[in-house]
């Protein structure tokens, strides 16, 4: 596998729900050079929110934190991270279980983890309890779109 | 979003123009349980025809209108839903409870 970074890219932003669809755009901006499909495309936005929307509420639940996303662009995938410095999560493994939320009473789905899961190809969860928590997402973008649809 | 009142039918009907994300859901929901309590309709749908985002958060958002609905005695449907959110709804199990209903009647909405 070619492991290359062709570009990169780095912001931070305060945990405000507000920053929700800033982040989700700027990493699918970001991502159109490698040329994805609109599939492509909602996938790595839907996930990238999903991971956003996690610092947001459960890592700064009472407090204003700070969420830092970065991407990378590799020969045919990105590489996104997103982390944050709060929470922590005890146990990894339940979190990333289908419905499982701590905030119930938020209405949350618990469905978060799951979607990143179906939406992207790689998903690593690093966390620890009282320092914060690093999701490690990868997308595999498939090349030469445009040979196939050259009849 | 849009609200829809059909008063012979008992019938709240939510047109929903935003993103459906967790910033944007926390408003639709206080506006929406507003309404609910306010008509006390028979039936609730939410039409996702302009919904051209959503994530895990539009999940909490349709089961938690669901439930208050459900205080009322009115059952909660989907119409107008795109392949993706489909997809995301699916994933959930939610509607086996919160059906999409396909071809919805095309003489009132159009
Ligand atoms: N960045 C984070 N910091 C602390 N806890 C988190 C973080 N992300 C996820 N979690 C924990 O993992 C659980 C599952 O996350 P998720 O699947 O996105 O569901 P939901 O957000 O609906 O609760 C959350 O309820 C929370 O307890
Ligand atoms: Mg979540």
């Amino acid at each position: 596998m070619n492991r290359d970074i062709k570009n990169e890219m780095k912001i931070e932003f305060s945990s405000k729900s507000a920053n929700e669809a800033f982040a989700r755009i700027s990493v699918a901006a970001f991502a159109s050079q490698l040329d994805p499909t609109i599939e492509e495309i909602a996938d790595i936005k839907t996930s990238v929110s999903e991971a956003v929307t996690n610092s947001i509420i459960h890592a700064y639940p009472n407090r204003d934190g700070i969420v830092k996303l970065s991407a990378k662009l590799l020969d045919d995938e990105i590489e996104i991270e997103v982390s944050d410095t709060g929470e922590g999560i005890e146990n990894i493994e339940e979190a990333r279980e289908p419905l499982f939320t701590t905030k119930g009473n938020l209405e949350r789905s618990g469905m978060g983890f799951t979607i990143m899961e179906n939406f992207m190809d790689k998903l690593k969860v690093e966390s620890i309890v009282g320092i914060g928590t690093k999701v490690t997402m990868i997308k595999k973008i498939k090349k030469n779109k445009s040979l196939e649809n050259t009849y | 979003m849009r609200v829809n009142h059909y008063l012979e039918d008992k019938l709240l009907l939510f047109e929903i123009t935003e993103e459906l994300d967790h910033h944007e859901v926390e408003r639709i929901r206080k506006r929406a349980d507003y309404e609910i309590q306010r008509v006390m309709p028979k039936k609730v749908i939410f039409d996702f025809k302009k919904v051209s985002f959503m994530d895990s958060a539009g999940i909490g958002l349709i089961v938690g209108r669901y439930k208050f609905a459900n205080l009322y005695g009115a059952n909660t449907e989907l119409i107008n839903v795109n392949e993706k959110v489909r997809k995301i709804f699916e994933m959930s199990g939610v509607l086996k409870i919160i059906p999409i209903i396909d071809n919805y009647g095309s003489e009132r909405i159009g």
